[in-house]
């Protein structure tokens, strides 16, 4: 008894203060790790597709067409009698990729753009917000279906459109991210010892908003799957014989009647990867932001 | 000082934007630092005197200020219209700056070592490893213990003490020429403040360097001057030899100062007195002289008509019209205590 009550005296045995740092918040929070893992297993399930996959997602078989599902095929088949499990496994690849095919696009344009709106300010910041705001005042998909239409139905036409389309969310974050920085002691620090304005913005200010375009990006990865899904849903992204989940769902809507299950599978899947991209981008959020310490 | 001076800032006007217009926050303010000496500017909050060192080396311009006129020699080179490139060739390897947050002038995403080095190697063209070993060696001259492990960890791991000593550490490793210390001590508490002061004349002393501490604590420009400028109201109202500042103030702005001091108060016998009221605001200065309406000694007519021109007494300027009654009064009540 004397031994636990000394260990309680022990300096070294107290309690540890509560973590601080972005992983041991991360770590505490449920549902943003569920959601990570999960998409994780669902990249992983990506990546190892033809491992995974029990058919071949290509071969159809009139024999075994809108089959319900059975032990031969999990899900049930499509109106051409193809495997819809293992099509779905092959899809999360194309959506995947897609969605950070428009992230990348986004990022490329509105990263910048944001950085030198935020840090330069004056005219450059007004005619970069106004025609940020312009762009924003469309509704994403809309403006994306008219893209597309001009660029010819494709999933890199689609995912250019989107990227596009999302490029102003990352500049606004971006910006406004940057608007604060900007104003640090340090920045002025960093021009105080001869720092040109693109080396403060490259190795001063971008590392300082990385938190908050991680954010972000994490929920527009959500978003851009979304659009995928709703532009290929349209026969506006991935063509035939090309399975993304869209255009699974798009396929097999028609006969929702008679095989309701790859309807159901398919927007299940978006539904879930979505959702866990919002929620992982939450806890992200709620990790991420710096814990001041007192006093400071 | 038979040779050219360091720093030689000439009617330097600056400018910012306000609802107001553009609002003159540094009004032909003039100042000389000579090669070996350090150089204190005091001045309450709001008299302009971070802003004109600032402006001097162009950090202020790029907050959107403007230079009306004026000139900044620095070792004989123009630094006012000097461009961004020849600028920022001169910042950080013969002009070290330290500023008065210690909490916010590191950047967090780096490690000390990084932000330290990258300055010896941007200025000296250090390798890797060099820039690396002076940050080690800078980290231990400025008295962090332990600096080689040390100089591997990020800002948040040090207390501000620390962090002051770190900025110190960064604007001395190229060995500036001038360091210009904008209140460096005053988020510091008092233990800290004497010993960072004290580390700062030690380098000046070592490496003959010229320093130019802006404070608006009169004790540390005892400990540290050699000569004083008194800002108030965005011009300068005073300046002397340290000596001769404290023994004779020549502006009763100073001589207010100085009543205000605990330290001076209680040797004169009383209990440190208040300047009444509060600095005016750039876009509204009284006519005439701008410490007026504060003034004790004011007299309506001379002080509250003409501007004032900074006047040379002796070994000093000073910017008020009853400086020669003031500074006589100020002699006979010395020479009955």
């Amino acid at each position: 008894m004397s031994v636990t009550t000394a260990s309680f005296i022990d300096p070294a045995a107290a309690p540890l203060p509560p973590p601080s740092s972005f992983w041991s918040r991360f770590r505490r929070n449920p549902v943003a790790m569920t959601s990570l893992l999960i998409l994780i297993a669902i990249t992983l399930t990506a990546i190892f597709a033809p491992e995974i996959a029990p058919h071949n997602p290509m071969r159809s078989s009139l024999r075994a067409v809108l089959k319900s599902p059975n032990a031969m095929y999990w899900l049930g088949t499509d109106d051409l009698g193809r495997d819809v499990a293992s099509r779905l496994i092959f899809a999360s690849r194309l959506s995947l990729i897609a969605s950070i095919q428009a992230l990348s696009i986004a990022l490329i344009i509105g990263l910048p753009l944001g950085l030198i709106s935020g840090y330069a300010g004056g005219w450059t910041d007004i005619v970069i917000t106004r025609i940020n705001d312009a762009i924003m005042s469309f509704p994403a998909l809309i403006l994306a279906v008219v893209i597309v239409g001009l660029m010819g139905p494709s999933l890199t036409n689609a995912m250019t459109a989107i990227g596009i389309v999302y490029a102003p969310r990352i500049m606004r974050v971006v910006r406004g991210s940057t608007l604060s920085v900007r104003e640090e002691v340090y920045i002025m620090a960093a021009r105080a010892t001869g720092c040109s304005d693109t080396r403060i913005i490259v190795h001063h200010v971008l590392p300082n908003i990385v938190g908050p375009l991680l954010v972000q990006s994490t929920v527009l990865l959500g978003h851009a799957l979304l659009a995928e899904a709703g532009l290929s849903f349209l026969g506006l992204g991935a063509q035939p014989p090309q399975a993304s989940w869209g255009a699974m769902l798009g396929q097999a809507f028609p006969y929702m009647a008679q095989s309701p299950v790859p309807t159901i599978a398919a927007g299940m899947i978006i539904s879930v990867t979505v959702l866990c991209f919002n929620l992982l981008g939450d806890g992200l959020r709620d990790s991420v932001g710096r814990v001041r310490r007192a006093g400071e | 000082m038979s040779e050219a001076p360091l720093l030689e800032i000439n009617n330097l006007t600056v400018q910012f934007p306000s609802v107001h217009g553009w609002l003159t926050v540094v009004d032909q303010v003039s100042l000389t630092v000579w090669r070996n000496e350090i150089v204190c500017v005091v001045g309450e909050s709001g008299s302009g005197k971070s802003v004109t060192v600032q402006a001097a080396v162009g950090l202020s311009q790029a907050k959107g200020a403007r230079v009306l006129n004026g000139s900044v020699r620095f070792q004989g080179q123009e630094l006012v219209g000097m461009s961004i490139r020849q600028l920022n060739r001169i910042r950080g390897a013969d002009i070290g700056f330290i500023f008065q947050e210690p909490m916010s002038s590191l950047n967090p995403a780096y490690t000390v070592g990084e932000q330290i080095a990258e300055v010896v190697r941007r200025h000296k063209g250090a390798g890797r490893d060099a820039a690396w070993k002076r940050a080690v060696e800078m980290l231990d001259r400025v008295g962090i213990a332990s600096a080689a492990t040390r100089v591997k960890d990020y800002p948040h791991q040090f207390s501000g003490g620390m962090r002051q000593r770190v900025m110190m550490a960064m604007a001395l490793a190229c060995e500036p020429k001038l360091l210009i210390a904008d209140e460096p001590t005053t988020a510091l508490d008092v233990t800290i403040q004497a010993r960072m002061l004290e580390l700062l004349v030690e380098f000046q002393r070592d490496s003959h360097m010229s320093v130019l501490f802006i404070t608006h604590d009169l004790g540390v420009v005892a400990k540290i001057a050699s000569r004083v400028v008194v800002m108030y109201g965005a011009q300068v109202v005073e300046q002397a030899p340290v000596v001769t500042l404290f023994r004779a103030p020549r502006h009763p702005y100073t001589a207010g100062l100085l009543e205000a001091m605990p330290q001076v108060a209680l040797e004169r016998g009383h209990d440190p007195v208040a300047i009444p009221g509060v600095v005016a605001q750039a876009h509204a200065w009284p006519r005439g002289c701008r410490f007026n309406p504060r003034c004790t000694l004011r007299q309506d007519g001379p002080c509250t008509t003409d501007a004032i021109p900074l006047t040379s007494y002796g070994d000093a300027l000073s910017r008020c019209v009853l400086t020669g009654t003031l500074t006589a009064g100020l002699a006979r009540a010395e020479a009955a205590p």
